[in-house]
C-alpha cells in the first residue's frame, strides 16, 4: 500500500497542516542597508556582533533568533519536542552549539543553503506524523565564516566574478506547532540531488538552478497543480542569473512561471551594493521567508506560495579534487 | 532548445545546460578590468619608483635602495590590508594589485589576520602561507631549474 500522506513521487501533504506560530530574524550590516532592511527584526551593527570570532558571532545570532521565536510563541524551550537546525560551517557547529545551550532534543540537518526548508519540511512531518506538538527550526550563515571556509581570507585582495553571489550574514528561526493561529505548511516536496556538470565554486547558482527547476516541476506534477494555483514561486539563493536559468529550464519542462517567480538572493541586496549576482547562504532564504514573505502574507498580499530552497552540496576538498557540484532543492507550500 | 531536457541522456543534458549557462552568465568586463589593472598596477610601480628615487637621494646604493623600496611597499600593503582597504583597491585593480610585491604582502597578512582566532601556532603560524605558499614553492623550484640550466649551458 502506498504511504497515505504521499502525493506522487516526491511530495508529501499534511492532513493537519502545521502552523507557523512565530518567527524571528536577524541580519548583518550589509543586509541592513538592503531593500528588505525594514522586514528584519534586528540589524547588527558589525560582523563581529561583540564577539571575539565570526563563528561566535554567527552562533550568537542563531541563538538570539531561536530565543526570540520561542518567546514570541509564548513558550519556553522546555515545551519543544524537537529542534531542527543546521548551517554551512563544518560539522554544523553553529546549530550544534546553540542546541547545547537551548537543551531541546535536537536533530542537526545539513542541506547547505537549503537547510531552513529541509528543517521546515522535516518539522512539519514530525508534527503531522504525531511525533511532536512544537518544533523549533532555524538556520544561519555569515559572510566571513563561509568565505574563509569555502574561499579566501576576507582581506585577501581578489576580484569577484560578476556571476558570484554574496553570502548573507544573518539567522532566522521559526516555531512550528500542531495547533494555533498563523500561516500553515500544507505540502513539502523533497528534492533529489542533481548534478549537470557545473564545477565552478564561484558560480553556485549555475549548479543549483537545475535542482530548483526539477523540484518545482516535480511538485506541480505530483500535486497536479497549475503554476497559476500559486501567487508566487520563490527560490532561495539563485540570484539574478540563476533565476534566469531556472526560468529557462522550467520552460523546457513545459512550465512558464516567469511572471510569478522571485528569488530571495535577487531581492535581498540592491544592485548598488555591489554583490554582483545577489545573496546566498543558509540565512538568505531563511531571513527572507521569515521576514518579507510571511509579512506579505500577514498583510494579505500573498495567499499561497511555493518556496524552494536550493543548496550546493560541495566542499573545498571536492572542488580541489576536481569534482563537479551536486545540488539539491527542497520545496514547501505555505498558505495563509 | 525546445526539447525537454529530462528526456536526454546525461551527457547531452550536461552539454545543453553548459550552453545555456554560457548564454545567461554575464561576461567579465575584460577591457575595463585590463584598463584598471594597468592603472592600479602602474600606480603601485610609480609609488615604488618614487620611494626608490628618495632612497637613492638619501645616499643608498642601487641594491640597497631597491631593498628599502621593496620593504616599504610590503609594509604599506600590510598596513592597507590591516586597515581593510587593500581588498577594496583589489576589487577595482584586479591583477594590478596581485602581481606587484604588494599583492604578495597582502596574501600573507590576510590569512595571518584571518586565522589569529585559531591561535598563534596552529592558526597564524600554520596558515600564514596558505595563499603565498604555492607562489614560493614554484618560484623557488623555477629558480633551481633556471640555475641548473645556467650552470650547464652558459
Amino acid at each position: 500500500m502506498a504511504a497515505p500522506k504521499k502525493n506522487g513521487q516526491q511530495t508529501v501533504w499534511f492532513q493537519n497542516p502545521p502552523v507557523i506560530l512565530a518567527t524571528a530574524t536577524i541580519v548583518g550590516p550589509k543586509e541592513g542597508q538592503g531593500p528588505l532592511a525594514h522586514t528584519f527584526d534586528k540589524v547588527v551593527g558589525d560582523n563581529y556582533y561583540g564577539e571575539q570570532t565570526w563563528e561566535k558571532a554567527e552562533r550568537r545570532m542563531l541563538m538570539e533568533v531561536m530565543q526570540t521565536a520561542v518567546q514570541r510563541a509564548g513558550l519556553t524551550p522546555q515545551s519543544f519536542d524537537c529542534m531542527l537546525a543546521g548551517d554551512l560551517l563544518n560539522q554544523i557547529i553553529s546549530a550544534n552549539f546553540v542546541a547545547r545551550d537551548l537543551g531541546i532534543p535536537f536533530l542537526g540537518l545539513y542541506g547547505a543553503c537549503s537547510t531552513m526548508y529541509e528543517s521546515m519540511a522535516v518539522g512539519a512531518m514530525l508534527i503531522d506524523g504525531g511525533f511532536a506538538d512544537y518544533v523549533l527550526v532555524g538556520s544561519s550563515s555569515h559572510y566571513a565564516t563561509a568565505e574563509r571556509q569555502y574561499r579566501y581570507p576576507t582581506e585577501q585582495g581578489v576580484q569577484r566574478p560578476l556571476h558570484n553571489t554574496w553570502t548573507v550574514t544573518g539567522a532566522a528561526a521559526m516555531v512550528l506547532a500542531r495547533q494555533g493561529q498563523g500561516p500553515r505548511v500544507t505540502h513539502a516536496t523533497i528534492g533529489k540531488v542533481l548534478d549537470l556538470g557545473q564545477g565552478d565554486p564561484m558560480d553556485m547558482p549555475a549548479a543549483m538552478a537545475p535542482a530548483a527547476a526539477d523540484t518545482i516541476a516535480r511538485h506541480l506534477l505530483d500535486t497536479g497543480r497549475h503554476p497559476e494555483y500559486y501567487d508566487l514561486f520563490v527560490t532561495g539563493d539563485l540570484g539574478v542569473y540563476g533565476r534566469e536559468l531556472a526560468v529557462k529550464l522550467l520552460q523546457q519542462k513545459g512550465y512558464d512561471i516567469a511572471n510569478r517567480y522571485t528569488d530571495c538572493g535577487a531581492i535581498i541586496f540592491s544592485p548598488e551594493q555591489d554583490t554582483h549576482a545577489g545573496g546566498s547562504g543558509c540565512a538568505c532564504v531563511a531571513v527572507v521567508t521569515c521576514g518579507h514573505l510571511l509579512q506579505e502574507m500577514k498583510a494579505g498580499r500573498l495567499k499561497r506560495f511555493f518556496g524552494v530552497a536550493t543548496g550546493a552540496l560541495l566542499s573545498p576538498t571536492t572542488t580541489q579534487q576536481g569534482e563537479t557540484i551536486p545540488a539539491i532543492a527542497h520545496g514547501v507550500v505555505i498558505e495563509a | 532548445m525546445t526539447q525537454n531536457i529530462d528526456s536526454l541522456p546525461a551527457e547531452m543534458q550536461k552539454k545543453q545546460y553548459e550552453q545555456m549557462v554560457k548564454e545567461v552568465k554575464p561576461r567579465p568586463p575584460v577591457i575595463r578590468n585590463i584598463f584598471w589593472a594597468f592603472v592600479v598596477g602602474g600606480l603601485i610601480s610609480v609609488i615604488g619608483q618614487i620611494f626608490f628615487n628618495i632612497f637613492q637621494n638619501w645616499g643608498l646604493g642601487r641594491l640597497e635602495a631597491g631593498a628599502a623600496m621593496s620593504s616599504t611597499l610590503v609594509f604599506l600593503a600590510a598596513l592597507f590590508t590591516g586597515l581593510g582597504l587593500y581588498d577594496e583597491i583589489a576589487k577595482v585593480g584586479g591583477a594590478g594589485t596581485i602581481v606587484p610585491i604588494t599583492g604578495f604582502a597582502n596574501s600573507m597578512v590576510a590569512p595571518a589576520m584571518e586565522y589569529r582566532a585559531e591561535g598563534l601556532v596552529l592558526g597564524v603560524g600554520a596558515r600564514l602561507f596558505t595563499v603565498a605558499g604555492p607562489v614560493l614553492v614554484f618560484g623557488i623550484v623555477t629558480a633551481w631549474i633556471i640555475g641548473l640550466l645556467y650552470y650547464f649551458f652558459r
